[in-house]
């Protein structure tokens, strides 16, 4: 059951991700709420997939790649929908959902089984820690797509030549703001996830930092968005500068995640 | 039954023969109603505009209904008939059903797509209405014009890039900045074109105007226009600080801001975006500043060069609009046609036929027991009251008459004939 609500989500998504990147082409307001029916859909039926394993599973179901790809998911197209409700940004969704289905995707192609709990992983820190990282990972990844929003639109505005999307994208001044606002949430939550991961591996393995594959990039990650706020804060970097650290960011929350599981083995390697 | 026009507009005619032509005013309704008074004419609508004067006719043969309209024409206005005869078109029929179609979706206007003629198709044709010089054929041609000129604005994007240069400039403003009335604007000197655009900027919204001139007193007028605040030229570097849209056309030979300039005041904003706009001849403002982070500088060349391509796009867009109209004249003519009483007839019969036969069979379904001879009967009964109840309608259809049209619309409408008829004759 579980595993027919997933696939069920999963083509939903594709079917969203494919009209948003038909939108770009032609748009009108049918094909927007049309694309935004299949997501809701999508969403709807992917929450009962995600609770119907932590129902089998009897915990949180964010322990393997499969998982947490799915949930990272989850917690961006919440994150889309909030922002799609509240300020309406023309176009964002094109930018979301094809990511959303990658991620989706990805998650498919993982082993899928669910084990029994390594003792390590059976804490309460489980939830908090996974919980605060993907949303803040969430945020990341609007921030990317506003981020790659953004640049387009400059580049439009930058060059004279108003091309097809400019009239459809928002303005400058949005992009740039929702940007800042996402990664001043997503940032804190970062922060307490990192916290949150050492206190829980202090409890687990009787230090708080090992210098991990995936503590040391998580720490990468940090400081590109600390700079990214700092040098807004300090100095006024906005616009494309503030875009183009956004995309960064995320390329290193992204290796954070996929490259230093797949790639570097270490201790905290289930996810 | 045709529908024919004669007209001119901006393409045939020099603004002093559209002016002497113009209905305006008690000239209108005068003007239509002895239009439809023309023996050759049975509905008329006039469409008067700055653009065009076009009259619309429902005539049953169009040669001696142009002749008597430009005989009407070069009366009333006084307008001798080998100026007139240059100046006019003449369509009838299908042309005529799609020029029509053309204007109201503003393919004929002078800028394409501009908004405007749908408004004034309407009143042309609500001011017919009343007067009462419409009927059958030009209400429906009307009423489809209108939707039509919707279903282009709504499929195609015909309306939708400014096709001017300070429509451009605000635009480029709304892609910039979230919203106008939070922002303050400055105007570095005073061209003409400058107050120009800054009217249109102001319409929009800003929330402060500060003026730079060169003569301070000018400055000081000019602010009293605009409700804004005059500062001394000197300042204008300083003001910049905390401007955000910029208008400059101060007609000095040379550059006023350079860059170096410019990247101090960025800094001082905390590179706030800041939105520059230059359109004085030759150039004031360095084009360089356009490299710097946040700031975007738009010469005059540059907006005519959005204008320009936004004119384009219109023009693409307007291929389109073509193609819509090719399907609405389609139904018009489909439904044009069904106005002749041939299909009406025809429709009319079948449809009683097809009673008939349906009020037949559920008898003969609910007796069984019915003889051969007894359902002869009732079948002979049934087609004598059908034939009694069509013959008259039939006959009246069949007889020429003045208000034919009216009559076979009518009758479709009492017994329910809709759609389109049957093609055979």
């Amino acid at each position: 059951m579980g595993v027919i609500l997933f696939e069920v989500a999963l083509t939903f998504y594709f079917a969203a991700a494919i009209i948003s990147v038909m939108e770009l082409f032609k748009g009108t307001k049918a094909t927007s709420k049309f694309m935004l029916s299949f997501a809701v859909l999508g969403f709807v039926v992917h929450t009962a997939s995600i609770i119907f394993r932590f129902v089998s599973a009897g915990h949180i179901p964010i322990t393997n790649l499969h998982e947490a790809s799915s949930f990272f998911s989850w917690c961006i197209v919440l994150i889309f929908f909030f922002l799609e409700y509240r300020y309406r940004l023309g176009l964002l969704g094109s930018f979301i959902m094809p990511l959303v289905f990658i991620l989706m995707l990805s998650s498919s192609i993982l082993p899928r089984e669910i084990k029994p709990l390594s003792p390590v992983l059976q804490s309460y820190w489980l939830s908090i820690h996974t919980l605060l990282a993907f949303l803040g990972n969430a945020a990341f990844a609007i921030a990317f797509g506003i981020g790659i929003m953004y640049l387009i639109q400059e580049h439009y505005v930058k060059s004279k030549h108003l091309g097809g999307l400019f009239q459809r994208l928002p303005s400058l001044q949005t992009l740039d703001e929702i940007n800042y606002k996402l990664i001043t949430l997503g940032f804190p939550l970062l922060t307490l996830a990192i916290i949150t991961g050492a206190l829980w591996a202090e409890s687990a393995w009787g230090s708080y930092w090992r210098w991990d594959p995936k503590e040391v990039w998580s720490l990468i990650t940090w400081f590109i968005y600390a700079l990214v706020l700092h040098v807004r804060l300090t100095a006024g970097w906005r616009g494309r500068r503030a875009a183009i650290l956004s995309i960064i960011g995320f390329i290193a929350v992204l290796f954070t995640f996929f490259g230093v599981n797949l790639l570097l083995k270490g201790l905290h390697s289930f996810v | 039954m045709k529908v024919l026009v004669v007209g001119l507009n901006h393409k045939t005619a020099d603004i002093d023969v559209r002016e002497k032509l113009a209905f305006n005013g008690p000239k209108l309704e005068d003007g239509l109603l002895r239009i439809k008074r023309l023996p050759e004419v049975k509905e008329a609508v006039v469409l008067s505009t700055c653009n065009r004067v076009e009259m619309y006719a429902n005539v049953k043969d169009t040669q001696k209904a142009v002749e008597s309209i430009k005989a009407f024409i070069s009366g009333f206005h006084g307008i001798d008939r080998g100026a007139l005869d240059k100046a006019l078109y003449i369509y009838d029929n299908a042309d005529a059903v799609r020029h029509v179609f053309r204007v109201a979706s503003s393919l004929d206007s002078m800028v394409v797509g501009e908004p405007q003629i749908l408004g004034q198709m309407k009143d042309a044709f609500e001011f017919a209405l009343e007067k009462k010089a419409t009927g059958v054929l030009l209400n429906r041609l009307m009423k489809k014009a209108i939707s039509v000129a919707k279903r282009v604005r709504t499929e195609t994007r015909i309306a939708e890039n400014a096709v001017s240069i300070s429509f451009a400039a605000v635009e480029l403003a709304k892609k910039i900045f979230t919203n106008l009335s939070e922002k303050s604007f400055m105007l570095l000197g005073a061209g003409e074109m400058a107050e120009l655009a800054a009217k249109h900027l102001m319409s929009s919204g800003v929330k402060e105007v500060i003026i730079a001139n060169r003569t301070y007193d000018r400055g000081c007028e000019l602010a009293k226009e605009f409700n804004g605040r005059a500062i001394k030229y000197e300042d204008f570097l300083y003001e910049m600080i905390r401007t955000d849209i910029v208008i400059c056309s101060t007609g000095a030979p040379t550059y006023v801001l350079m860059k170096g300039q410019m990247h101090r005041v960025m800094k001082e904003r905390r590179h706030r975006p800041v939105f520059i706009i230059d359109i004085s001849l030759p150039r004031n403002i360095d084009p360089e500043i356009n490299n710097l982070d946040n700031v975007y500088l738009y010469d005059i060349d540059d907006l005519q060069g959005v204008v320009d391509s936004n004119i384009l796009e219109r023009k693409k867009e307007a291929d389109k609009a073509e193609k819509i109209i090719d399907e609405e004249i389609e139904t018009f003519l489909k439904w044009q046609s069904s106005l002749d009483s041939v299909p009406t007839i025809v429709a009319l019969r079948d449809m009683a036929e097809e009673i008939k036969e349906e009020e037949l069979e559920r008898l003969i379904n609910k007796l069984p027991d019915l003889g051969e001879k007894e359902k002869k009967a009732i079948e002979y009964m049934a087609t004598a009251i059908v034939n009694k109840l069509i013959h008259p309608p039939t006959i009246a259809l069949k007889e020429g008459c003045e208000d034919k049209d009216i009559l076979v619309e009518t009758i479709r409408r009492l017994y329910g004939i809709n759609g389109e008829a049957k093609t055979e004759k």
